[in-house]
């Protein structure tokens, strides 16, 4: 089991270096914020499974919070650019 | 049996996980990278919330895991509905192999109107009403 959480660890830190890659050439400020939702996500899938590494369910309120704060932050980034506000991509 | 099915579900949400961060650093645009991103991401979450509901075996624990995985479910069509929308919006350019972009022709950037398409020359034209707003 320690194995497979290792792997699937490697693996998610994998997809966020990625992401980040894409979030530094990302051509255009919506990219970005796509990015960034990817980020969130990503981080929530770490937190469940250090989770189940430490075997301590109260992580599961933070990738709750974690999760949120995502969602609320690409519906921010959205109304900004639909609002039309001073960006510099 | 139970840790099997475990190790099945945390390596197939984190290798969707991956699939996600490959489609948004591969992708030619915006749509292309957010159609990517919003499924394969939230069935990670899914998958591996699945294996923490799994895992710990617990009334409450169960239903955290079970909570977050409606409120995935629930926000990441909206989030993507809106990002997209604001993307278009602003002018992000589409892939030079996009088939078929069927607001461009009917939707006017500058004034936000939208065309039904089926406009004639006649009823095309803006008619005053009374109820109208001075």
């Amino acid at each position: 089991m320690a194995t497979v959480i290792l792997i699937s660890q490697v693996l998610m830190s994998l997809a966020l270096i990625l992401a980040f890659v894409r979030v530094v050439r990302g051509p255009s400020l919506p990219d970005r914020v796509v990015a960034l939702e990817l980020f969130a996500s990503i981080v929530v899938g770490l937190v469940g499974v250090y989770a189940i590494q430490t075997d301590v369910s109260s992580f599961l309120d933070a990738a709750i919070v974690i999760a949120l704060m995502g969602f609320l932050a690409a519906i921010a980034f959205a109304r900004f650019l639909e609002r039309g506000g001073p960006r510099d991509d | 049996m139970i840790e099997t099915i475990k190790g099945f579900l945390i390596l197939t949400g984190a290798l969707f996980m991956l699939l996600a961060a490959m489609g948004i650093l591969r992708l030619p645009d915006l749509l292309t990278r957010m159609h990517a991103t919003t499924k394969a991401a939230a069935l990670g979450v899914i998958l591996i919330m699945l294996a923490v509901a799994v895992h710990f075996g617990e009334v409450a624990v169960v239903a955290r895991a079970f909570a977050i995985i409606v409120f995935v479910l629930m926000t990441a069509p909206v989030a993507a509905h809106v990002i997209g929308r604001a993307g278009y919006f602003v002018g992000s350019k589409l892939w030079s192999g996009t088939v078929k972009d069927e607001l461009r022709p009917n939707y006017d950037p500058l004034t936000h109107e939208l065309k039904s398409g089926l406009e004639t020359d006649a009823n095309a034209v803006h008619q005053p009403r009374d109820s109208d707003p001075k």
